[in-house]
């Protein structure tokens, strides 16, 4: 009988944080600047430069330490980790290793295995290298140091994952908790959150672990599915084949679906990692903490619990909502203002999610606010509008945030409501499709919805499909 | 004015703000004994004459107006090439930085040129301060203004030879193991390290991060109090800047250490000591002892274990410290390399000098894995018990008397040939930088050769004052 | 003398450090580090058990920036000293094939 292998996966996820300066000067963290517009001395390592910690790059990693359980180091340091590439200026990176600012924390995830909990070995705070293009023309590469000292995180889980729906679940539950923190945004694709993934195999029962290989350049949860597919092949044939799984990290090559060793002997991965003379020691007292502690939001199970009691929408609906703390800000404030979480619901369960789609955007990116959703919703209430104008109007807005009122207004949306136009169009419509009237009256009550549909389109939309189909009953 | 260049930094400023003479005419009278004597002392790596002309010009007109009033004003000044200056060449007395304009000033720098110092500028040192005799730079050895035949220590010896020399009327060095009182002491000047953390880092290239500090070199007590407390600021872009309050340097001196208690460590005084410094800095204790104060021997434990402290933690850093040399942002970048990992070694063999390369391997070394704990570690935890040792002795003394270094200013060409000799220069002065003391070297004598021998004080944190008015004390009785 | 440093340790260090050296300066550098070794060594006559490694002199800690954008375009600065420079970046030689 064929051996029967386990998976066991371990990540180290890097999340940009969302501050609005660098971790050790004041340079914007803004994208899309021109190369290197958003540099100073400090983030390009020029000599005599020295670097001051952004406060809030510590409340932020404290504040993702408490919501992933962990015990607060409240004595850290910074250590440099040396070593030479042109995207790391000083040639050493600032991050932590001997005392990192979160230490054995946990989460817990659920898959269609149950719910398990996912330690976390620890937290460290450290600055993002700058970027590397290719120049094929010169064949050489070119540095923008704009990324240069951006904070991260980095979370470091222990090797729990023995699965990638677990890695999935655990880097959804990680990207939920942080957004709602409002740490950052968590974008794979942006590389606002990255993950190298720690993999090796064994046999089901082994006590000890395999020799573990650490895959890069993950930058979507297919691509993390394949790697962690493709590597445990490659690593069960190796081991079936007697041979030996070397520790090396690889490259994951998304096209190619791919993965190939990063190794070079200029590459001694020796970092003499020592004390950062240039930063002082953080000290992180209990009050500090408790004051992270309470400005914390209401997480999504609280929250989902919460729904359930106060709003009358379907299990599903909230649990889509609340998927995305910017979503669920929107649905809770536009239920403030309209007191209709129905409707609120369904605005973002249908044309929202339809959009959100189509337009490939995260919820994150929703950018009408409360005060519109709530206004269009009285618009169509009101009748002033109907339904398909309605979301003819809401294309716009979830566009542009355009005030739903004054759109209505300018573009002269509104329902008609004045009886002698409309009856004049009934009419008019009525004596164009003698076939139809004679169908009706036959008994066909099917016909109405065609001279219904008539005397929309003869209105450009604007009136009440209800009153038009009274208007024609009444007259025919 | 007839023998300006006699005049101290502060008699200077006050004779200009008299009108007895202006800070352009001092700044050509530096010029010209510049143009007389630098083509054997070779102070400085760059001269920016026209710059400080023009800036020599500007100042006038400021103090003229009533603009600037401080004790410096127009004093011609020179920096240590270690520090920054936006605009003029800085090179660490390296290849590796013979094209670097840096883009902004340190902030020492700044605070001088606030009070309307103008620089001259940049002084010759050993490469990256690393060294003791100014014979590693670059740009060639200077030689001690006192007996050209001699070095004039290091690593600012660029500017301690220039105080001597009279091609300024006093400059800044940086002393990450001894690297201005040292100088100071070889060329029988006065020089002073203060307490870490009193003068910013920002823009002092940096050698030993945990141990550099910058401070001045002068011709006289009163001009170091007055420069020191002019360079002093806190600097929110230097996080180990500490934010003093008792930076009134200058109300020290005061001619008075009655009472005062002074220690003299007998490890100081043993073997490997020149008989003429230990009689010459004996005899300074005893000139304190006449004006009042109480001098007593005692033992200072740890001495020797300083200097291989000190050379661990400093490699490590340096190490790390001058990674960002690397042909990529700035400074010299080797031709004709294969790939990137063969132009960075490229420019760094070739941009880096003997004992730069030196330390770096060291250090490297003792951060590497599997040395980390046994070499590194185990200096940080030698040094928490070096800062006990003083921490105990200024509990029994305010200041503490001893040599600068064991012999006066060595020959030129004697000293690199045995790194570790070399190295058994800095007993005296690498403890203050271990502990972050401040430290000062002033004159007390001469020997049969007639080359400078100097005394060093030592206070505990932020009491320059002690030393300062120790220091003038003994000036008063002395000259 | 007790070091003893093997070429492969110089070899080692000097890919860490990024210094290449001729075969001459490979023996001198064996020989130095060797002998500071040996001299740092002697910090193993005492005894450090329980005390605490020293990084920073005085125990000041908290120093922190606010997190407000105080830096404008300042890239003709960063890219002033460039040896190489193309589109505003810094050129290098080619970093990966």
């Amino acid at each position: 009988m064929a051996k029967q292998y386990e998976t066991v996966i371990g990540l180290e996820v890097h999340v940009e944080l969302a501050t609005k300066t660098k971790i050790f000067c004041g340079c914007s963290t803004a994208f899309g600047g021109a190369p290197n517009t958003h540099t100073c001395p400090v983030c390009t390592g020029m000599p005599g430069s020295l670097p001051v910690l952004n406060k809030q790059v510590v409340e932020y990693a404290v504040a993702v330490g408490l919501a992933t359980n962990c015990t607060i180091t409240q004595y850290c340091k910074f250590d440099r980790k040396n070593y030479f590439y042109p995207d790391n200026p000083q040639n050493y990176q600032i991050s932590q290793l001997y005392l990192p600012i979160c230490r054995n924390g946990h989460v817990e995830i659920e898959t269609e295995n149950g719910k398990k909990s996912v330690g976390i070995h620890e937290i460290h705070m450290e600055e993002d290298a700058g970027k590397l293009i290719h120049d094929e023309w010169e064949d050489c590469s070119l540095v923008d140091y704009n990324r240069s000292g951006v904070p991260l995180i980095e979370i470091v889980s222990e090797p729990d994952m023995r699965s990638a729906e677990e890695v999935i679940a655990y880097l959804e539950k990680l990207r939920m908790t942080i957004q709602y923190l409002g740490a950052s945004d968590c974008k794979l694709n942006e590389g606002s959150m990255r993950a190298d993934v720690n993999i090796s195999v064994r046999e089901v029962g082994a006590k000890e672990f395999g020799t573990r290989t650490e895959m890069k350049n993950l930058n979507s949860f297919r691509a993390i599915q394949h790697a962690i597919e493709g590597e445990r092949e490659r690593q069960i044939e190796l081991l079936e084949s007697g041979k030996e799984v070397i520790q090396e990290t690889r490259r994951w090559d998304d096209a190619k679906e791919y993965s190939y060793a990063m190794r070079s002997k200029e590459d001694a991965q020796d970092y003499r990692y020592f004390p950062d003379p240039d930063l002082v020691p953080v000290f992180i007292s209990d009050e500090w903490i408790a004051k992270i502690k309470e400005n914390q939001p209401e997480f999504r199970e609280k929250k989902m619990v919460r729904y359930k009691e106060e709003y009358d929408i379907p299990e599903y609906d909230i649990g889509i909502i609340t998927d995305s703390k910017h979503m669920a800000d929107i649905f809770e404030e536009t239920v403030a203002i309209c007191k209709q979480p129905k409707k609120v619901s369904n605005w973002l369960m249908g044309e929202t999610l339809r959009l959100l789609k189509e337009k490939s955007m995260d919820p994150e990116d929703i950018l009408f606010s409360p005060e519109n959703l709530a206004k269009l919703i009285a618009l169509v209430d009101s009748k002033a509008i109907n339904s398909s104008v309605a979301k003819e109007v809401f294309e716009v807005m979830f566009a542009q945030n355009v005030d739903p009122e004054k759109y209505v207004e300018e573009k002269g949306l509104k329902t008609v409501n004045d009886e002698g136009a409309l009856r004049k169009t009934v009419e008019e419509v009525i004596a164009a499709n003698p076939q139809s009237v004679e169908d009706y009256r036959n008994g066909k009550e099917k016909a109405i919805g065609f001279l219904v549909g008539q005397t929309m389109k003869a209105m450009k939309g604007k009136a009440d499909p209800g009153m038009v189909n009274q208007l024609l009953k009444e007259l025919l | 004015m007839e023998d300006i260049l006699s005049l101290s930094a502060v008699e200077l400023s006050a004779a200009i703000k008299e009108g007895k003479t202006t800070a352009v005419e001092a700044m050509q009278a530096v010029l010209s004994k510049i143009e007389e004597v630098e083509k054997e002392i070779n102070a400085y790596v760059t001269i920016d004459k026209e710059g400080a002309l023009k800036k020599a010009e500007e100042v006038q007109k400021k103090i003229e107006a009533g603009e600037l009033s401080g004790p410096l004003a127009g004093v011609p000044v020179a920096i240590k090439d270690n520090m920054c200056t936006e605009g003029v060449l800085t090179t660490c007395s390296s290849k590796i930085l013979n094209n670097f304009i840096p883009t902004f000033s340190a902030e020492a720098v700044i605070n001088l040129e606030k009070a309307g110092v103008v620089m001259i500028g940049k002084t010759n040192m050993d490469e990256f301060a690393m060294g003791s005799t100014t014979e590693t730079s670059a740009y060639g050895v200077t030689k001690n203004p006192r007996n050209t035949e001699h070095v004039p220590g290091g690593s600012s010896g660029g500017s301690a030879a220039a105080v001597a020399a009279n091609e300024c009327f006093f400059a800044l060095g940086s002393d990450t193991g001894g690297s201005i009182r040292q100088p100071a002491s070889y060329c029988g000047v006065v020089g002073l390290k203060p307490t870490y953390g009193t003068v910013s880092r920002y823009g002092l290239i940096a050698y030993g991060s945990s141990l550099d500090q910058i401070g001045p070199i002068t011709k006289n007590v009163a001009d170091c109090a007055t420069v020191l407390e002019v360079i002093t600021s806190y600097d929110k872009k230097d996080s180990t800047s500490i934010d003093r309050k008792d930076t009134d340097f200058t109300s020290a001196l005061v001619d008075d250490v009655k009472g005062m208690r002074i220690g003299i460590p007998r490890d100081y005084f043993g073997e490997g000591l020149d008989e003429e410094v230990k009689n010459a800095v004996l005899a300074a204790a005893k000139e304190f002892e006449k004006k009042g104060a109480i001098v007593e021997e005692f033992d200072l434990s740890l001495v020797s274990y300083a200097i291989p402290t000190y050379y661990t933690i400093a490699a490590a850093e340096a190490s790390s410290n001058l990674e960002r040399f690397d042909g990529i942002k700035y400074g010299y970048r080797a031709a004709d390399a294969e790939g990137l990992h063969n132009m960075y070694k490229k420019t760094r063999s070739e941009g880096f000098g003997p004992e730069v390369k030196r330390r770096i391997m060291l250090g490297s070394f003792v951060l590497s894995s599997g040395y980390y704990d046994a070499y590194y570690l185990k200096a940080l935890r030698v040094k928490a018990m070096i800062r006990k040792a003083f921490d105990e002795a200024f509990e029994k003394y305010d200041i503490i008397l001893g040599p600068v270094a064991p012999t006066t200013a060595p020959k030129l060409g004697q000293s690199l040939s045995d790194p570790i000799k070399m190295y058994l220069g800095d007993i005296y002065t690498i403890s203050a930088n271990l502990a972050g003391i401040p430290g000062i070297s002033l004159p007390c004598g001469k020997d049969a050769n007639g080359l400078p021998i100097g005394m060093q004080m030592l206070a505990n944190s932020f009491e320059e004052k002690k030393l300062i008015q120790a220091a003038y004390t003994y000036e008063k009785g002395t000259v | 003398m007790s070091n003893i440093i093997s070429d492969e340790t110089i070899e080692y260090v000097g890919i860490l450090a990024k210094l290449e050296l001729s075969d001459e300066e490979k023996e001198q550098a064996k020989k130095d580090m060797g002998s500071m070794l040996d001299y740092i060594d002697q910090l193993n006559e005492l005894d450090t058990t329980g005390i605490e490694p020293m990084s920073h002199v005085f125990p000041v800690q908290n120093v922190f920036r606010e997190d407000i954008v105080t830096n404008g375009d300042e890239s003709e600065k960063t890219l002033k000293n460039a040896p190489g420079e193309k589109d505003n970046m810094f050129m290098v030689p080619r970093t990966f094939d």
